[in-house]
């Protein structure tokens, strides 16, 4: 469980992580040699991976089924859309910004979680599913009579994030050397990644994140012990959104444009598939499953459709279903054969194993 | 008045395909307490059979009531054969498994249903054929009250004939009984020589089956089907079953009715409601806006899907076991 605990000597520790930390600065400008789409795609990994964490610490930590997590990110990514670009005119620099989205997805989450929470799982599972479907809505058509979200047209033009004078929407040139934008937003989600993941493993050590594992193991338990179970369920519900805000805010600076349109049921599902397959309630195992199942798609998308016209001549499966039948999949066959995922928590699994006896 | 009684119809029949669709909802709640997500996956099946059945036959010369029958024959058994597989694939494995094991399999199978559809269906909305002409009968005397159309009777018929169809099957035959026992106590249940296994693939069987005969109602109401239906449906009718009390086969119907006719007074009356305009003049920028659109309301019909939702979680906050249900609020 413990990041120190991963070898006895800790020499060998640091030596590990050094090589860790080379490989990550040294990954985009290979993968640039390939070619930028793919480091626009390890980007997009990078925030499906915040957005999995996010997510495993309701699902994972507290054990609430949140359905319509893509919600607060759409929250967050609308708050950044809307405070930085000239839909409003207003201008304001991300920091400022990356906060208040988390904030108000963060409000978001009390509001729709405080009247759910005291009721069993279920009804929180099927309440945010509804949930994301009206935010959808919502930004669909608030575009009339007051111009808030610009409808199905979605909001262009957002602001890049700037940083010590770097501009991440373009290039920079350092002597000879030429720094993509792609490049920069990536060390900038890689250092946002490293924070939420020690605040990850900080809140897992730590008397809220001992709360919660008593509430996903035996609510009633939990509470006989004294914890106040529905202030704690709201606790998880508030952080994982606010993490689901700063990823959305996030999106919304490096596309810099963004509609309803990417924040559809898929994309929850999407998002749950990647915590269930890694292992729900293990941080690394939540790491693993989102970069797999960021980049395996990618690689179908290149390989299905020219071996299908090779094969049959035609075009059968769109890559994109089998994509969705391959996460709808993933959830089943893990939840039947594997219900601790590929990297089980150690407590997780034991819970698991004993109550499937 | 005639607008008001024109909703009020309309609300009734989308309530009757609400209300079949959360028996089926409540059914397999009452039984083994789990939500099945992907029940609106099974009414979206239903109507795509049915779409199939229709086009195919559309133009054979056949009387349209015999098609319309024979599709909705050919939809209960593919309906039946999803919903049992269903539960033999997901849920019966997990049976004793934590609770959030088999609602995320319910969701993974919900996407994996979509997606077949999708796949053999296509993505685009399917247009039902024409078959049956189009009636409505005047309920006054003058032109402009309100008017009920030939399907619409025939949704609420079949509607109110399914629900007591369902109400013998579970109050007059062994396997109701069968399936009262099992969903008071399924141990004791089991120890008085019912075999649980079939007594709950025979739930979600009928309540597929009801879910196919509601996808042809759909269908055939709307004239459209699309494989992401269902999971609108399935959330109105869950909404309704809650509503009504999640378990109880009177409150399905009754939180349907309720929230079919919510519905559609909302999409009827909120637009005017919310209509701002006469806020016209009186706040800066007001004025412009209305005179390109002289509807300025903030909640037009284009939100007629969140009102299900809301009343969902107003029921939560004030009465989560519903208007006619058991307390739930402290099961683990």
């Amino acid at each position: 469980m413990n990041a120190a605990g991963w070898t006895a000597n800790p020499r060998n520790k640091w030596i590990g992580i050094a090589c860790i930390a080379i490989a990550l600065i040294a990954l985009p400008f290979v993968l640039a040699m390939a070619g930028t789409a793919w480091v626009r795609i390890t980007n997009f990994a990078i925030l499906f991976v915040l957005l999995s964490l996010g997510l495993n610490i309701v699902v994972g930590f507290a054990g609430l089924l949140d359905l319509g997590y893509i919600a607060f990110y759409a929250v967050g990514a609308y708050v950044y859309a809307l405070l930085a670009s000239p839909h409003f005119g207003l201008h304001l620099p991300w920091w400022m910004i990356l906060p208040i989205g988390a904030f108000v997805a963060c409000i978001f989450g009390i509001l729709l979680g405080s009247p759910t929470l005291k009721l069993r799982g279920d009804y929180l599972a099927i309440v945010t599913l509804g949930f994301g479907e009206i935010v959808r809505i919502f930004m669909n058509n608030l575009s009339d009579p007051i111009n808030v979200t610009n409808g199905p047209k979605g909001i262009s033009t957002i602001d890049s994030i700037k940083l010590a004078g770097l501009d991440f929407g373009g290039s920079t040139r350092i002597g000879d050397f030429v720094l993509s934008g792609t490049i920069k937003y990536y060390f900038f989600l890689l250092a946002i990644l490293l924070i939420v993941i020690v605040i990850n493993f900080r809140l897992q050590n730590s008397r809220i994140g001992r709360a919660w594992e008593a509430i996903r193991e035996d609510e009633m338990a939990a509470r006989a012990m004294g914890i106040n179970t529905t202030r704690m369920k709201l606790l998880a519900f508030a952080m994982g959104a606010s993490f689901g805000g700063i990823a959305g805010g996030m999106f919304s600076a490096i596309q810099g444009f963004i509609s309803p349109e990417s924040f559809v049921l898929n994309e929850s599902v999407m998002v749950l598939a990647m915590v269930v397959l890694g292992g729900m309630g293990n941080i690394w195992g939540v790491v693993l499953g989102a970069v797999l199942l960021s980049f395996v798609p990618e690689l179908l998308r290149y390989t299905v459709e020219p071996a299908q016209h090779a094969l049959f001549g035609k075009q059968i499966i769109e890559a994109e279903v089998l994509r969705m039948l391959l996460f709808g999949l993933a959830m089943v066959l893990m939840m039947l054969y594997r219900p601790a995922g590929l990297l089980p928590s150690a407590v997780r699994k034991r819970e698991l194993a004993k109550e499937e006896a | 008045m005639d607008t008001f009684i024109q909703q009020l119809i309309n609300g009734l029949t989308l309530g009757c395909v609400y209300a079949v669709v959360a028996l089926g909802y409540t059914m397999v709640y009452g039984i083994i307490q789990l939500i099945n997500f992907a029940h609106g996956e099974v009414v979206m099946i239903g109507a795509m059979v049915a779409f199939s059945v229709i086009t195919a036959l559309a133009g054979s010369g056949m009387p349209p009531v015999f098609i319309v029958l024979l599709a909705t024959l050919a939809a209960i058994p593919v309906c039946m054969a999803v919903g049992y597989t269903m539960e033999r694939v997901a849920y019966r494995p997990l049976r004793t498994a934590p609770r959030l094991a088999p609602l995320i399999t319910a969701i993974g199978i919900s996407i994996i249903l979509q997606h077949v559809a999708l796949m053999i269906w296509s993505r685009n909305n399917l247009s039902f054929p024409q078959i049956i002409e189009l009636k409505s009968y005047h309920l006054g005397s003058s032109e402009t009250s309100a008017t009920i159309t030939n399907i619409q009777i025939a949704i609420i018929v079949a509607s109110i004939a399914m629900m007591i169809a369902l109400l013998m099957l579970i109050y007059k035959t062994r396997m109701g009984i069968a399936m009262r026992a099992t969903s008071q106590n399924p141990q004791v249940a089991g120890l008085m020589g019912i075999n649980i296994n079939t007594v709950i693939s025979m739930t979600f069987m009928i309540g597929a089956a009801l879910g196919a005969i509601a996808g042809v109602m759909v269908g055939s109401y709307y004239g459209i089907a699309n494989y992401t239906m269902g999971f609108m449906l399935g959330l109105k009718a869950f909404s309704a079953a809650v509503l009504g009390g999640i378990g109880n086969l009177g409150g399905a119907v009754l939180g349907g009715l309720l929230i079919g006719l919510i519905e559609a007074l909302g999409a009827g009356y909120m637009g005017d409601i919310t209509n701002v305009c006469f806020l016209n003049g009186f706040l800066p920028g007001f004025a412009n806006m209305c005179d390109t659109n002289p509807n300025g309301s903030l909640f037009g019909s284009n939100y007629k899907d969140v009102y299900a939702f809301i009343v969902l979680i107003l029921v939560l906050v004030f009465r989560p076991s519903g208007l006619l249900g058991e307390r739930v609020g402290d099961r683990a």
